[in-house]
């Protein structure tokens, strides 16, 4: 009982940490996407809104389209950067390539609008290596037929009706695709793990790892427009404040922006405050002073934000942990002795676990919106099964002579409970709270994908920049953390269960 | 001389009691008189029904026809944990909680009871010196002890209450002859200090001849015989009961 206090305890303790406390000041708030170039866009606007006054909170690397449009749509955020294409293709289902004008129309059932075009045009593009291009005389997309080659196209690009069924079906291609994570397929066709991927035109990375656009002969690919997609419903000053972004970047414009950050390794915020000083009056802005140090999304000291991180990261499990522990004892009590009842909740709880982590997020936010609170609700069901199977388990497989000594001895239902059941339920109670906590550890690092940061969060940015340190500036400290927690588990649990 | 011999003071009386469980009928129109502050043993080979016996005294098992009066009143249908709390209650192999000191497994339902601190010590020492336990056994866990010793220890918790009415479902047959020996003597010492009505379930007619007052010879259900132990055995009834003491006794 005292080891439940203690999580309890800890997930409160790591509130009280100065340097996760947030403003509470109303601001705008801009998402992005998880990809460079969504992240780079959306940071040139909020550094265009700062320079202008107003007050911007960042909500970037926010996971897919959907999580963007439905946070858009519910207004968890403010803005963000979207795509012609994206909107008519997945969002809206308008086939061919229809104008701003038609999108807006289609926009504002949901009570969205398109602002003015950047200016350049982001397009699907199916890539290869140069070498193999020379070697087997790649031109074309058309140019894949009936060749030997392994195809890995990002998850997202499998699913959309403008990506692979549609791409195969245009040109004919009947080869085997996998799916793999964007972030990591251009290692993988420079490893030789990979021929063939899709990437995005404008993609800074293509001269680094020295990657041919094939052409789109038959013209499928519909264009991908970018611009900043707002609620109708947003002020006139806000609109204003972002009109100076019409057709500001052409694409080797926003190619450049995009290979600052990836092969130089600039933050988004330092190319992007570049790019304003250096456009202000295109941008109509005027005298833009120094950008401050607060308005960095990514800070120079990384130990300091790890830090942030981790603190956030403690806060999404514990928090999420303890309302498990809480709810999933609580349920498990009250049901343990009524057989159907109990096979239902565990039942229902095992259903929980099959939704995948990600869908399960994005189910999250036309109820909860983005951010802390959702993310604590996912992993609290995700938590459920293990407290609750190993609960009900234990405490309905009581040794029955001695639940027949407690009857005798005058012991009520609660009592046997108390004194008998629970106590020796509670090393299976705790291996049951110790592998949802590690389940918990494991699933947070998704939670960056709806905006509620913890150590997923240099995981998205490292994924969305292809940098594997970042990458592991998450990935490590979340893998350490489940390791000391089953440890200290470990160590609790052989404190809690008596010496054989 | 009738086979069945009724007590005149009855602790506890079977009124034309029926059980069955599912199909079988364990018992049919079994009627019976326990004496008080006596022990009565009621012996009788597996599945004869000495422990339904037993568990239809504390309301563990209820009977579908008849009644069962303790102390002249009828087991109650309502509130039974406050019944069970006046009836000690002790099985094989002691069921001490595992996971309890020796001192909190027999005095939990003291505390429960609202018992003064002061109150718990006294009556744990002392049934720890009535059933022949030193004091420093008090802190141990139940594996750190021997058969012997859990076994007193639950011995102990049966009374821990003071009770009125005291049921034994064979507590003295899991432990080696010796310490037997040691457990009937602790028994037979504090049923001479302070008498408790108790009932004894064994099938060991040896024990029952030693620790019972009274005896009760069970088969398939039916008492087949009753009395005061050295009557019984010298004067067997039935071919059954003859069999009995023939087999353990002779």
């Amino acid at each position: 009982m005292k080891a439940l206090l203690y999580v309890l305890c800890l997930s409160l303790l790591s509130w009280a940490n100065p340097l996760w406390a947030q403003s509470v000041e109303k601001s705008v708030v801009v998402g992005s996407k998880n990809f460079g170039e969504s992240f780079l866009l959306a940071e040139i606007a909020a550094q265009v809104l700062e320079a202008q006054g107003f007050a911007v909170t960042r909500q970037l690397g926010l996971g897919g389209t959907l999580i963007c449009y439905e946070a858009l749509k519910n207004g968890e955020i403010d803005l963000y950067p979207e795509y012609t294409g994206t909107l008519s293709q997945a969002v809206l289902n308008l086939p061919g390539n229809p104008g701003r004008e038609a999108l807006n129309r289609a926009l504002r059932t949901d009570g969205l609008e398109l602002l003015d075009e950047y200016g350049f045009n982001n397009t699907y593009a199916v890539v290869v290596s140069d070498a193999l291009a020379k070697d087997l005389g790649l031109e074309r997309i058309g140019d894949l037929h009936n060749k030997s080659l392994t195809f890995a196209f990002s998850h997202e690009f499998l699913q959309r009706e403008d990506g692979w069924p549609g791409l195969a079906q245009r040109y004919g291609l009947t080869s085997e695709v996998t799916g793999i994570e964007h972030g990591l397929a251009y290692q993988a066709i420079a490893d030789g793990a990979i021929d063939v991927t899709d990437a995005y035109s404008t993609d800074g990375e293509l001269q680094r790892y020295q990657l041919r656009i094939l052409e789109d002969d038959l013209g499928y690919f519909p264009e991908y427009r970018a611009a900043t997609l707002v609620q109708t419903s947003a002020s006139a000053p806000l609109k204003e404040a972002l009109s100076g972004l019409g057709n500001i970047l052409n694409e080797s414009q926003v190619q450049a922006l995009n290979a600052e950050v990836v092969l130089q390794g600039r933050s988004f915020a330092a190319v992007a405050s570049d790019f304003v000083r250096a456009n202000s009056a295109a941008l109509g802005l005027g005298n833009v002073a120094q950008p401050q140090a607060s308005s960095s999304w990514l800070q120079q000291n990384w130990v300091v934000e790890l830090w942030g991180h981790f603190v956030r990261h403690l806060q999404l499990t514990g928090t999420a942990l303890a309302g498990s522990i809480a709810i999933g004892l609580g349920l498990s009590v009250l049901v343990y002795r009524r057989q159907r009842l109990a096979d239902g909740l565990v039942y229902l709880c095992g259903l929980l676990q099959t939704v995948p982590s990600l869908a399960l997020l994005a189910l999250m936010i036309p109820l909860f919106g983005i951010g802390f609170v959702p993310a604590i609700i996912a992993l609290f069901l995700y938590s459920l099964l293990p407290i609750v199977r190993n609960a009900i388990t234990a405490l309905s497989h009581t040794d029955p002579n001695l639940v027949k000594v407690s009857q005798a001895l005058g012991l009520s239902p609660w009592e046997q409970l108390r004194y008998l059941r629970l106590p020796l339920a509670m090393p299976a109670i705790f291996a049951g709270i110790r592998t949802a906590a590690v389940i918990s550890i494991g699933t947070a690092t998704l939670a960056a994908f709806i905006g509620a940061g913890g150590l997923g969060e240099p995981i998205v940015v490292g994924l969305s920049l292809n940098d594997t340190d970042m990458i592991l500036r998450g990935a490590i400290p979340a893998a350490m953390l489940a390791i000391v927690v089953e440890l200290a588990f470990g160590g609790l649990e052989r404190r809690i269960s008596p010496p054989k | 001389m009738s086979a069945v011999s009724e007590p005149s003071d009855s602790a506890v009386s079977f009124r034309r009691v029926g059980k069955s469980f599912g199909e079988v009928a364990v018992f049919r129109d079994l009627t019976l008189q326990l004496p008080m502050h006596q022990t009565t043993a009621i012996v009788g080979a597996s599945g004869s029904g000495k422990t339904t016996l037993l568990q239809m005294i504390n309301g563990m098992v209820r009977p579908d026809a008849g009644a069962v009066d303790v102390l002249g009143k009828p087991v109650p249908a309502q509130n039974l944990e406050a019944f069970r709390r006046g009836i000690g209650y002790a099985v094989q192999g002691a069921g001490l909680f595992p996971h309890l000191t020796a001192e909190q497994n027999v005095t939990l339902v003291a505390k429960l009871e609202g018992w003064s601190e002061a109150d718990v010590r006294s009556r744990f020492l002392q049934l720890l010196s009535a059933v022949g336990l030193a004091a420093d056994v008090a802190g141990r866990l139940p594996r750190q002890l021997s058969g012997g010793q859990q076994q007193r220890l639950g011995i102990c918790r049966a009374l821990m209450l003071q009770p009125s009415v005291l049921l034994l479902d064979e507590p003295f047959s899991a432990v080696d002859p010796i310490t037997r020996l040691g457990l009937y003597e602790s028994f037979e010492q504090v049923q001479q200090a302070d008498p408790v009505t108790s009932v004894l379930v064994t099938h060991d007619l040896r024990e029952a001849k030693r620790l019972a007052d009274f005896l009760v010879i069970l088969d398939q259900g039916q008492v087949v015989q009753s009395g005061k132990p050295a009557e019984v055995l010298a004067h067997p009834a039935t071919a059954y009961a003859q069999r009995l003491i023939e087999s353990q006794l002779s």
